[in-house]
C-alpha cells in the first residue's frame, strides 16, 4: 500500500485516470451530440407550431412543420428579404453578438432591455410564403429576472396578433411565470397591432384591471415588472427598430384599408 | 464492515440514516428542484446513478488510489459521471434537461456523492459499493420526491402535472401559495420533515452540545456591595 505513495505510481494513477475519463466524456458527448441537436431543432420547431396554434398534441412535429412553415430573412432596417443569407444556417442570436452584424442600442432605443439587435432576422411564414397566413417572428427582451425569449405570431395582414408564447424565461413561477398560462395566451387571438394602418407606432400593451378593445390584454396580477416587459418587448420589436417596416408591407398588399 | 448485508446497505440510508434529513446534505438541490415532481424524479434517478457508478469504480481502484491525490480522484470520476449523465439527460430527456438546467451539472458538488466515495467506497469492494451508492441515492431521491409532492400539491394544485386541486387561475377553486413554487418553501417542508422523523426515532436526535446554565446575578450584586 506505501508504494501507492510514491511519485511514479501517483503521477501514473492520475494520468491513466485523465485518460480514461476524457475518452468517456469525450464519446459520451460526441454519440449523443446528432440526437442532442435533433431534439434542439425538434424543441424550436414545436415552439414555432404552437405559437400558431395550428399544432396539437400529438401531432408529428416535422413533418407539420414542413408542410407549413417556411422560414425568411428579413432585413429589418428596409423590411426586404435577404436573398444571401441561408434561413436553414442563419443563427440570428450569434449574429446579435457579433458587432458586424448587429447594431449597439443606445438607452432611450433600448425599451427591451436587449443590448444589441441582429441586423437581420429570421421570419417563419406559414401557408404560402408570397401571401401567408400567419407570421411568426421571434422576439425577446428583458422580464423581471432575466431574459424572456418568444414567438409572437400575426395574420397576414401584418396586424391582427394569434399569439404570444415564451419558450425561454425566468420569471417568478405562479407569478410572471404564468405568461406560459394557456389561459393567459388566449387573450391574445385578435387583437390588433396597430391603429389605422399607422405602422410607426405600435398601440398594443398589456393593462392592469381589465383589458378593453382591441388594443389591449389583461396584465398578469401580480406581475407588473414582468406586464411592463412584455409591453415593452412588444413595443420595441413591433417598432420601426423592429418588424415594423417589414409588417408594413403586408399592410400594402392586402387590404389597403385598417 | 464488511458484514454489512445487502438489504441493510440498500434500505438503511432510505429511513434509518437518511443523507437529506438525518445527514443533512445534498440540501442545495433539493432546495432547486422539488417543485415538481417529475422534476424530482428525473434528478433523483440522476443522483442514484451517479452515486451508484462513481462508489463502484472508486471501489473498483481503491487499492491503486495515492492517498495524497484521493479527492481528486473521487472528483473526477465524479465529474466524469455527471457529464455523461447530463449528456445523456440531453438527448433522450430533452424538456427534463431544460428544466434541470444547471443542477444536473451541480450534482458533482453534491456532498451525497463524494461522501459515500470517501466514506464507504474507499473500504469496501465494488458490488458493496454500487449497492450503497443506490442506497444513498434512494434516500435522496425518496425526500425530493416528498417535498416534491408536497410543494407541487399545494403550489400548482397538481401531482405529476396532472390537476388535483383546479387552480383559480385555471378557473378552479384553489389558490395556490406561491411560496411553494420557490425554493425557500423546501427549507420549511425539509425542515419539518426532518422534525417527523426525529419524533419517530428519537436515537436520531443528536445530543445537545451545551447547556445554558442559569443566570449568575447574585454574584454581581456582592461585588458591586463590596
Amino acid at each position: 500500500m506505501a508504494s501507492n505513495n510514491s511519485i511514479k505510481k501517483t503521477l501514473i494513477v492520475a494520468f491513466s485516470l485523465c485518460v480514461i475519463c476524457s475518452v468517456v466524456v469525450s464519446s459520451a458527448a460526441v454519440v449523443l451530440k446528432p440526437k442532442q441537436v435533433q431534439n434542439q431543432e425538434l424543441d424550436r420547431k414545436s415552439n414555432i407550431l404552437q405559437v400558431t396554434e395550428l399544432y396539437k398534441p400529438g401531432d408529428d412535429v416535422e413533418a407539420k412543420y414542413a408542410e407549413l412553415i417556411t422560414p425568411r430573412v428579413v432585413n429589418l432596417e428596409t423590411g426586404e428579404y435577404s436573398e444571401d443569407l441561408d434561413p436553414g444556417s442563419y443563427d440570428q442570436f450569434d449574429a446579435a453578438r457579433d458587432p458586424a452584424t448587429s447594431r449597439t442600442l443606445s438607452g432611450d432605443d433600448d425599451i427591451a432591455g436587449i443590448g444589441r439587435q441582429e441586423n437581420f432576422s429570421t421570419v417563419y411564414l406559414v401557408g404560402n410564403p408570397d401571401d401567408p397566413d400567419q407570421i411568426v417572428m421571434p422576439i425577446r427582451g428583458q422580464g423581471l429576472w432575466g431574459l424572456m425569449e418568444g414567438f409572437l405570431s400575426v395574420r397576414g395582414d401584418g396586424n391582427t396578433i394569434v399569439g404570444l408564447s415564451y419558450y425561454d424565461q425566468s420569471e417568478t413561477p405562479g407569478l410572471g411565470g404564468e405568461v406560459d398560462n394557456p389561459r393567459w395566451k388566449a387573450k391574445w387571438d385578435g387583437k390588433k397591432i396597430y391603429e389605422g394602418g399607422d405602422f410607426q407606432d405600435p398601440q398594443i400593451q398589456l393593462v392592469k384591471g381589465g383589458a378593453s378593445g382591441e388594443y389591449e390584454v389583461d396584465a398578469l396580477s401580480g406581475a407588473s415588472l414582468t406586464s411592463r416587459g412584455v409591453t415593452n418587448m412588444l413595443r420595441f420589436w413591433l417598432s420601426d427598430e423592429g418588424y415594423a417596416p417589414y409588417l408594413a408591407r403586408f399592410h400594402d398588399d392586402s387590404q389597403g384599408g385598417a | 464492515m464488511a458484514t454489512d448485508s445487502v438489504k441493510d446497505v440498500v434500505l438503511s440510508p432510505v429511513f434509518k440514516n437518511n443523507p437529506i434529513a438525518l445527514q443533512v446534505l445534498g440540501i442545495c438541490s433539493a432546495l432547486a428542484v422539488t417543485n415538481s415532481m417529475s422534476v424530482s424524479l428525473v434528478m433523483g434517478l440522476a443522483v442514484i446513478a451517479v452515486t451508484a457508478f462513481s462508489s463502484m469504480f472508486v471501489s473498483l481502484i481503491r487499492n491503486h488510489i495515492p492517498s495524497s491525490i484521493r479527492i481528486i480522484v473521487q472528483m473526477t470520476i465524479i465529474a466524469s459521471l455527471v457529464i455523461v449523465v447530463d449528456q445523456v439527460l440531453r438527448a433522450y430527456a430533452y424538456d427534463m434537461s431544460k428544466q434541470l438546467s444547471v443542477f444536473v451539472g451541480l450534482i458533482i458538488t453534491n456532498c451525497i456523492v463524494m461522501g459515500r466515495a470517501e466514506a464507504y467506497a474507499m473500504q469496501n469492494g465494488p458490488v458493496m459499493s454500487f449497492l450503497d451508492g443506490v442506497g444513498n441515492g434512494l434516500g435522496y431521491a425518496v425526500i425530493l420526491l416528498v417535498v416534491g409532492f408536497i410543494r407541487e400539491l399545494l403550489g400548482s394544485g397538481s401531482v405529476f402535472g396532472l390537476t388535483i386541486l383546479p387552480t383559480v387561475q385555471n378557473g378552479g377553486w384553489y389558490v395556490p401559495n406561491g411560496l411553494m413554487l420557490l425554493p425557500p418553501s423546501a427549507f420549511f417542508v425539509i425542515g419539518l420533515l426532518i422534525w417527523i422523523l426525529r419524533s419517530l426515532n428519537p436515537e436520531q436526535v443528536e445530543k445537545t452540545e451545551y447547556r445554558i446554565v442559569a443566570n449568575s446575578k447574585a454574584k454581581i450584586k456582592e461585588t458591586a456591595n463590596v
